[in-house]
């Protein structure tokens, strides 16, 4: 995991000798590493797009592509170029928002990604809640009773969730839940029954059909969400019990928990209110961090359950070698990463009392 | 002072299974306590600290405690209940202990971790604590208590830490206080402060107090009687004001290697350890000096 | 058991659990044994250690140990349940599963084994000479290691293979990419650690040029965390490596990638379930083998990391 608060502190020491106060100073370095990061982000998807390829004008277009639009597309990118200026051209177009276009939809990149991401968000999102929620507890319960039964048992599912393959446990889900038990409908976001039904406010249909108050749909789209996002859900927990049970019993062994119990505390306010609101902070980066991974994660969940995100996005666009869409989606999907990585740097140094 | 000791202590061992054998921290422990300052010098390792905490029942696992007789206030302490144990945590016995850095709940703030002391043994109202825990940081000597309630622990200082720590132990009004090495942790000229508020509070209240420490300078000038231990047994208990006539070889070896502005300015002695004091210590609860 | 062998064990065990050794390979046998008394003391750990060493076996022993050519299709048979002919059952080409089950055993090890090869020592590098040297060489080999970390593992890995082109070797490849970063942090850690040691200092005063202090006084003493992350990581890499086979990105057919196969046995899951559901189960295994085996190796030579019970 991505430790940045280490960077943090090297870009600062770049810092010091500009005389600024030192919140202002701190809010340089963050900018300059996230700039930087991004850059690089940028210059790997550049030589994956366009270095890496034996022509990469062939890779974007196609092998069937006509002859004039094999030129045309050359022209644009410039490939006569030295690779420096390419890589300008090419970061230039990107901050405008410019991810070049899809040859299989024929959009530009950029606003198929607008599309697909509210899908992807919303699984990511029920499903980190559905592991904190499950998975916090668990991890105390884990810390608690170290070494006996429970804290064997959470332990094992929890390294499950480091072992089953996450397209093999959605697809065995789908076996079971819909084929075999009938629980829960099919793949995709909604019956078809609805579709067109709600209008595209967010793009995330529960929230859509909420404003839209249409219940019947959102209840729908709920029971279409409830697999994924339990699937996706399960590896959170893995990750989140882990870590909670880690911290806790990190603090489980400090000196201020006797000081509690000196004092007559009753046991569970010293787990739950002493121990875990130290376990917090270190936790909120935690929970962070499992969102990003999520973003992985679904990449080939959508797939199993033709739920038409970022990652379905992605991974057609690389059966179709559809290399714009790849690299904008892989661009995104990074950008995104960094970003998640710097909302957990920031959220520990708001939530901890010793930061401020 | 009445007559009956507030605290029996009979042949008290700890033990922790390791997977090199069992490794004895205290082995056979014996001493009583009425309403007065003992203090329990020794060396590290030698068992004073978990004599301490042994009398809360706060070993941890896999410690393993045993006494012929561990008695609080004719409560026998081996057979409470967990239950009981909580109640007279804090409220009958409270132990203040060395670094408040560390001792300190990081993400509370101070004045609520003592508001927090009281109301865990009475029933009273947030504000009613608040008032009380206030009160009682006056009565440590911090001279803001407002502003030093809403503070956390990073914020304030060693010695004032340590304060807010002896505040939160006495707020419940405890009988007897551990102290384990409370003055261990800070400066020279802090330590004494803190000592005297100790010494203040500890007396106006009646209360008893076991004082453990590896300073016996400090623990002979604080204390009414002195423990001395050592390898997990009791080498000589006496008063503290016959300290200079203790027999016992440890005990003389200690008292030679303390340096004296009026000493002679020749090197000082090191302390030559007998295998024997591993294999007996002051046996059959006899107490000197009483 | 006689009592001259009784003895002769004795004899060994008091050897190498003396306190007081006699010469630095007797201390560093010593310590081992010690080590590996710990981890057979780890139930789960056993276990981990059991499944990898399975792994290796049938993967050695493939030919043999498969009943069938994994390869050959007898159309008249396929999609056949369990029997006593099919162990596993057959998949829609009439292939035998469990066949191909073991020799799919030899890609996984083929994968697992070449990524860490490739990577560890490019993060080992990268991480000791970055941490001993610092100031800038620093700074700019951390910012590309952090570069890599931003992304996540599979989604690079998906964007290298497809620039790349499928194949088991291009996998590799974008795998060994997406892992060496990890290591790369781990050996700077350490290597800050040790850098101001005394030791180091009366190498450098005997007149050690810095390749050679990096060589062979900085980079042993990192490899301890290194064996237990890279055992660590290997279940992420095989569960990546088959998420690139059931993408059809990994090993080509006809090769009998786990991954690929469940891929293959989703368009009869509903049908003929266990056809993508065995492969699954073979790559859980041996995730968790080797998780376990990690775990162990963990607790035994840096037990102050993760909480173990």
């Amino acid at each position: 995991m991505t430790n940045q608060t280490d960077n943090l502190s090297r870009a600062g020491a770049g810092f010091r000798s500009l005389s600024l106060p030192s919140p202002l100073r701190t809010a340089l370095s963050l900018v300059s590493t996230v700039l930087l990061t991004f850059l690089g982000l940028l210059l790997v998807t550049f030589i994956i797009g366009r270095v890496m390829p034996i022509d990469p004008v062939l890779a974007i277009v196609g092998d069937r592509a006509p002859e004039h639009v094999i030129e045309r597309v050359r022209e644009e990118l410039g490939l006569n170029l030295p690779l420096y200026q390419q890589f300008v051209i090419y970061v230039w177009n990107v901050l405008q928002g410019d991810l070049g276009v899809s040859v299989l939809t024929a959009n530009p990149v950029i606003d198929d990604i607008k599309n697909v991401f509210p899908a992807t968000l919303e699984l990511a999102t029920v499903a980190t809640l559905f592991g904190v929620i499950l998975g916090v507890p668990m991890g105390v319960l884990a810390a608690v009773y170290q070494g006996r039964w429970p804290d064997q048992v959470i332990r094992v599912v929890g390294l499950l969730g480091y072992s089953i393959p996450v397209f093999w446990l959605g697809l065995m889900g789908l076996l079971l839940f819909y084929a075999t038990w009938d629980l829960v409908p099919g793949p995709g976001r909604l019956d078809y029954a609805y579709d067109g039904l709600i209008d595209t406010v967010t793009g995330v249909i529960l929230i859509d059909a909420a404003i839209a108050g249409e219940w019947d749909a959102f209840w729908n789209a709920a029971s279409h969400l409830v697999l994924p996002a339990s699937i996706l859900g399960y590896f959170s927990l893995a990750y989140i019990s882990r870590m909670t049970r880690s911290f806790m019993l990190e603090q489980l062994n400090q000196e201020y928990i006797t000081t509690a119990r000196v004092k007559g505390v009753p046991e569970w306010r010293v787990v739950w209110v002493h121990a875990l609101g130290n376990v917090w902070v270190p936790l909120v980066t935690v929970i962070a961090l499992s969102y990003a991974n999520l973003l992985e994660g679904s990449v080939l969940t959508e797939i199993v359950f033709s739920w038409p995100g970022l990652g379905y996005y992605l991974t057609q666009s690389l059966l179709n070698a559809d290399m714009n869409a790849v690299l904008g989606a892989t661009m995104v999907v990074g950008a995104v990463f960094i970003g998640i990585n710097l909302l957990s740097d920031l959220l520990y140094k708001l939530l901890d009392p010793r930061a401020r | 002072m009445s007559d009956t000791p507030l605290l029996n202590v009979e042949d008290l061992k700890v033990q922790f299974p390791t997977r090199k054998g069992l490794v004895e921290a205290v082995r056979g422990v014996s001493f009583s306590l009425g309403r007065e300052k003992l203090g329990i010098v020794g060396e590290s390792g030698s068992g004073k600290s978990m004599t301490g905490r042994s009398i809360l029942r706060l070993v941890s696992r896999p410690g393993i405690v045993t006494a012929r007789r561990l008695e609080f206030d004719g409560i026998d302490l081996q057979r409470a209940s967990e239950a009981q144990m909580r109640r007279i945590r804090g409220q009958r016995i409270s132990m203040v202990m060395q670094d408040p850095k560390f001792s300190l709940n990081p993400v509370m703030r101070v004045g609520d971790q003592i508001a927090e002391a009281y109301r865990t043994h009475q029933k009273v109202p947030p504000a009613e604590a608040k008032r009380r825990a206030l009160d009682m940081l006056s009565a440590v000597r911090i001279r803001d208590p407002e502003r030093v309630y809403r503070a956390y622990p990073h914020e304030v200082s060693g010695g004032m830490g340590q304060r807010i720590m002896i505040a939160m132990m006495l707020i419940p009004d405890p009988d007897l206080l551990i102290a384990d090495e409370p003055t261990s942790a800070l400066d020279v000229t802090v330590q004494l402060q803190v000592l005297a508020i100790l010494d203040d509070l500890v007396t106006q209240r009646g209360m008893g107090l076991i004082f453990i420490s590896h300073d016996l300078n400090l623990v002979a000038s604080f204390c009414d009687r002195v423990i001395i231990m050592y390898a997990g047994r009791i080498m000589e208990i006496c008063d503290a004001k016959n300290l200079a006539a203790a027999q016992h070889p440890y005990t003389r070896g200690l008292l030679n290697c303390l340096p004296s502005i009026d000493g002679d300015g020749g090197a000082l002695p090191v302390l030559k350890r007998d295998p024997a004091w591993l294999e007996h210590g002051l046996e059959h609860g006899l107490e000197g000096g009483r | 058991m006689s009592s001259r062998s009784e003895d002769f064990s004795a004899g060994w065990r008091a050897w190498l659990l003396s306190s007081s050794p006699a010469s630095r390979r007797q201390a560093r046998l010593g310590r081992l044994y010690l080590g590996w008394l710990a981890f057979r003391g780890n139930h789960l750990a056993m276990l981990g250690l059991g499944v990898v060493l399975g792994l290796v076996i049938l993967a050695i022993f493939a030919p043999v140990i498969a009943p069938y050519d994994p390869n050959a299709q007898v159309l008249a048979d396929r999609l056949q349940f369990f029997s006593a002919q099919h162990w596993f059952g057959t998949d829609d080409l009439g292939r035998d599963i469990f066949s191909r089950i073991v020799h799919g055993s030899r890609l996984t090890l083929y994968i697992v084994i070449l990524v860490a090869i490739i990577a560890a020592p490019i993060g080992l590098a990268v991480g000791t000479t970055a941490g001993y040297l610092g100031g800038w060489v620093d700074k700019v080999l951390m910012r590309i290691t952090d570069i890599f970390l931003a992304f996540p593992k599979l989604v690079l890995a998906l964007a290298l293979v497809s620039a790349l082109g499928p194949g088991i070797e291009n996998a590799i490849i974008a795998i060994a990419v997406t892992s060496w970063p990890p290591y790369a942090r781990i050996a700077r850690a350490e290597t800050l650690t040790i850098r101001n040691s005394d030791f180091i200092s009366a190498v450098r005063l005997q007149g050690a040029g810095r390749l050679r202090i990096i060589w062979s006084h900085i980079v042993p003493l990192c490899t301890s965390s290194l064996i237990v992350r890279v055992t660590l990581d290997m279940a992420g890499i095989i569960l990546i490596a088959a998420g690139l086979g059931f993408l059809g990105l990994g090993a080509q057919p006809p090769l009998p990638e786990w991954g690929a196969m469940i891929s293959a046995g989703r368009k009869v899951l509903l049908t003929h379930w266990w056809v993508a559901t065995v492969p699954g189960i073979a790559i859980f295994v041996v995730s968790l083998g080797f998780n376990l085996l990690g775990d162990g190796l963990r607790d035994v030579l840096d037990p102050k990391s993760g909480g173990q019970g």
